[in-house]
């Protein structure tokens, strides 16, 4: 690549080293006006395209904004406390996709941050050298399945599974324990918010672990090196030093993957059930705000339904903006203390 | 420290030592577990799906329930759609990563424009199927297949200004300096000397690009709608193969929902072609 770049550059250098005579000259200053000016305009290309990336964003901004006023004119900051989702009587509410959405990543972040994080640790600390790339492409492929594959995958295979074997088996053994009684309350469904929990945690699962890996890699091996000759053990070393020294890179990634659980789609709507309300068992059909949207959307008739979707999209976009940001500012601190 | 030296039978040594067994074990079981979905995925998809292939998927069109039929109207219209969307998606990109790299690598104009970029990058692509929806779909008065096109667009765009970015930092400055001391003016210097170190790089980017949208169906659902017939017409309504896996496996109908199957397959082979394509010219451009 190196040598292949270089050589036409040096015989340019050739050829405009030479003598120049006068009638070239003019030829020359036109070579050069038309140079100067193909620059400028390249120049001021890439900075329209760059400029591009921030007109999309706002321009995502402006459309749902604009396209949820009529139902945000309607129901005003109610919108975002109100159970009920009616298109009958034309009466909507977020509360109940909002809390949808909350609650299926947030069971997939509990499962899936401590095992993405053990496996970065297996990845960097314990896995012979030869291992490491396969294991860690096989990882980053569950990322590059499609999100519709998980749904299909979810809805047919995981889901009767679940409905057979796990939920009775919770039912019995929490039925009678106090407080996580209403949590496994009901009968096993199969599909529901504790399914569609659990597919997020599959789906997030390798971003937590790629990025918690680089960070743990990135932690610099006289550290680690230290810490083992005094004796540490490798978990020691894990807890005490690689840790600590990637807290906020590990927190970025986490957010990350949250920005994605919460924004994800397709694998939710097939096995969330879509019912709007809010149940205390998470076993309990449920719904999250980008499964109604996908559901409903095209069915939608009348300016205060559609509006009221694209107003939940608006609310969806606020949240994963916000934590996104969170995980960018996070990720580009680590870099910082790195980079020095 | 002299606890530890005073020998292996120490108690505290020997709980440290239980400790480091088990969370180690933990490592071992967590990454099984995580092979293990993998695996358990896959396997299932390809049982299902390889029963459903046949020559016919290629050549029929998508069937009414209860007959038999192919997925030749999605996969053509997928690959449509996501050629057209490479093609919008992909100059835009690079340029705005060439801005980022070469002109304004420390303005404070690339700074915003880096972060916004890296939120869009993993925005939910249902929003941008709304976004679409109201600027184009809402305007327009209709579904179309272009409305589908511009959508996967959007979400190409972030993955290429990301990768071109990466990739010509990488470029070494010497060879910049090389190329302007012989007088190379600098956009010549980006387009034949910078752009060509980073090549590989750049293709593995839009290659990624290919695999991240080969298997959208949320911006598709409300922009390019579905169409159970062939089309030309990129100005209709398109339909996709992510669109029909959708509607097919959610629908009552058995040979339905084994067509789904093979068309999930389809699509997870082909993405998982691509990427693999991918990493491999990514490693490549990096040895040399």
């Amino acid at each position: 690549m190196k040598s292949s770049g270089e050589r036409p550059v040096v015989d340019v250098a050739f050829q405009g080293g030479g003598a120049i005579s006068a009638a070239e000259k003019v030829d020359r200053a036109k070579v050069l006006q038309r140079l100067r000016l193909g620059d400028t305009a390249f120049r001021h290309l890439t900075r329209a395209a760059a400029l591009a990336v921030l007109i999309i964003l706002s321009g995502i901004i402006i459309s749902l904004i604009y396209g949820s006023l009529p139902a945000l004119q309607k129901f005003g900051i109610g919108f975002l406390f109100e159970e009920s989702w009616n298109p009958v009587t034309e009466q909507f509410g977020a509360i109940a996709p909002i809390y949808g959405t909350i609650i299926t990543s947030l069971i997939a972040m509990l499962i899936a941050v401590p095992i993405g994080l053990f496996i970065a640790l297996f990845l960097t600390e314990l896995c012979p050298m030869w291992l490491r790339r396969p294991i860690g492409i096989a990882i980053e492929l569950l990322a590059g399945i499609p999100s519709i594959i998980y749904g299909i995958w979810g809805l047919f295979v995981f889901a009767p599974f679940l409905q057979q074997y796990v939920q009775p088996f919770l039912i019995k053994v929490f039925g009678n324990v106090p407080v996580l009684s209403t949590l496994f309350e009901g009968p096993p469904y199969g599909i529901g918010v504790l399914t569609a929990g659990l597919i997020l945690a599959i789906m997030v699962l390798p971003f937590i672990t790629s990025i918690s890996r680089d960070v743990f890699d990135a932690v610099p091996p006289m550290l680690k090196e230290s810490a083992y000759g005094l004796g540490c053990t490798t978990w020691e070393v894990a807890r005490y030093v690689v840790l600590p020294f990637t807290r906020v890179g590990v927190i970025g990634g986490v957010m990350l993957a949250l920005g994605r659980a919460l924004g994800e789609t397709m694998a939710v709507t097939f096995v969330i059930g879509n019912a709007h309300r809010i149940s205390g068992s998470i076993l309990a059909p449920g719904t999250t705000i980008s499964a109604t949207i996908a559901n409903e959307f095209t069915e939608a008739v009348g300016d205060i339904y559609t509006s009221s979707l694209i107003a939940l999209g608006l609310i969806l976009f606020v949240i994963t903006f916000i934590v996104l940001a969170f995980a960018r500012i996070m990720l580009m601190r680590l870099n910082a203390r790195l980079g020095t | 420290m002299a606890i530890m030296i005073s020998g292996a039978s120490s108690p505290l040594y020997a709980t440290r030592r239980r400790k480091n067994v088990i969370t180690m074990a933990l490592a071992y079981a967590a990454t099984g577990f995580g092979l293990s979905w993998l695996a358990l995925i896959l396997g299932v998809l390809f049982y299902e799906g390889f029963s459903g292939l046949s020559l016919r998927v290629f050549t029929e069109m998508t069937p009414p329930p209860g007959s038999a039929g192919g997925l030749l109207n999605p996969i053509i219209g997928s690959l449509v759609m996501t050629f057209l969307a490479v093609l919008i998606g992909t100059p835009l990109g690079i340029l705005a990563g060439t801005y980022l790299a070469e002109y304004g690598r420390y303005d404070k104009l690339s700074s915003v424009v880096r972060f916004i970029n890296d939120i869009l990058l993993s925005a939910p692509s249902i929003v941008i199927g709304l976004f679409i929806y109201e600027i184009m779909v809402a305007q327009m008065g209709h579904f179309s297949g272009w409305a589908g096109s511009v959508a996967l667009a959007v979400i190409v765009v972030p993955v290429v200004v990301r990768t071109t970015e990466d990739m010509l930092t990488l470029v070494p400055d010497t060879l910049r300096e090389a190329a302007a001391s012989v007088g190379l003016p600098r956009s010549l210097m980006i387009t034949k000397v910078a752009y060509r170190a980073a090549r590989a790089g750049m293709i593995t980017g839009v290659l990624l690009a290919i695999a991240r949208i080969s298997g959208e169906t949320a911006p598709l659902l409300f922009t390019a709608l579905n169409n159970q017939f062939w089309t030309n017409n990129m100005n209709a309504p398109v339909s996709s193969l992510p669109v029909v896996i959708f509607q097919f496996a959610l629908s009552p109908y058995k040979d339905w929902q084994d067509l789904a199957w093979t068309g999930a397959l389809i699509i997870t082979l082909a993405v998982l072609a691509l990427s693999i394509t991918a990493r491999f010219l990514g490693s490549q451009s990096k040895k040399s």
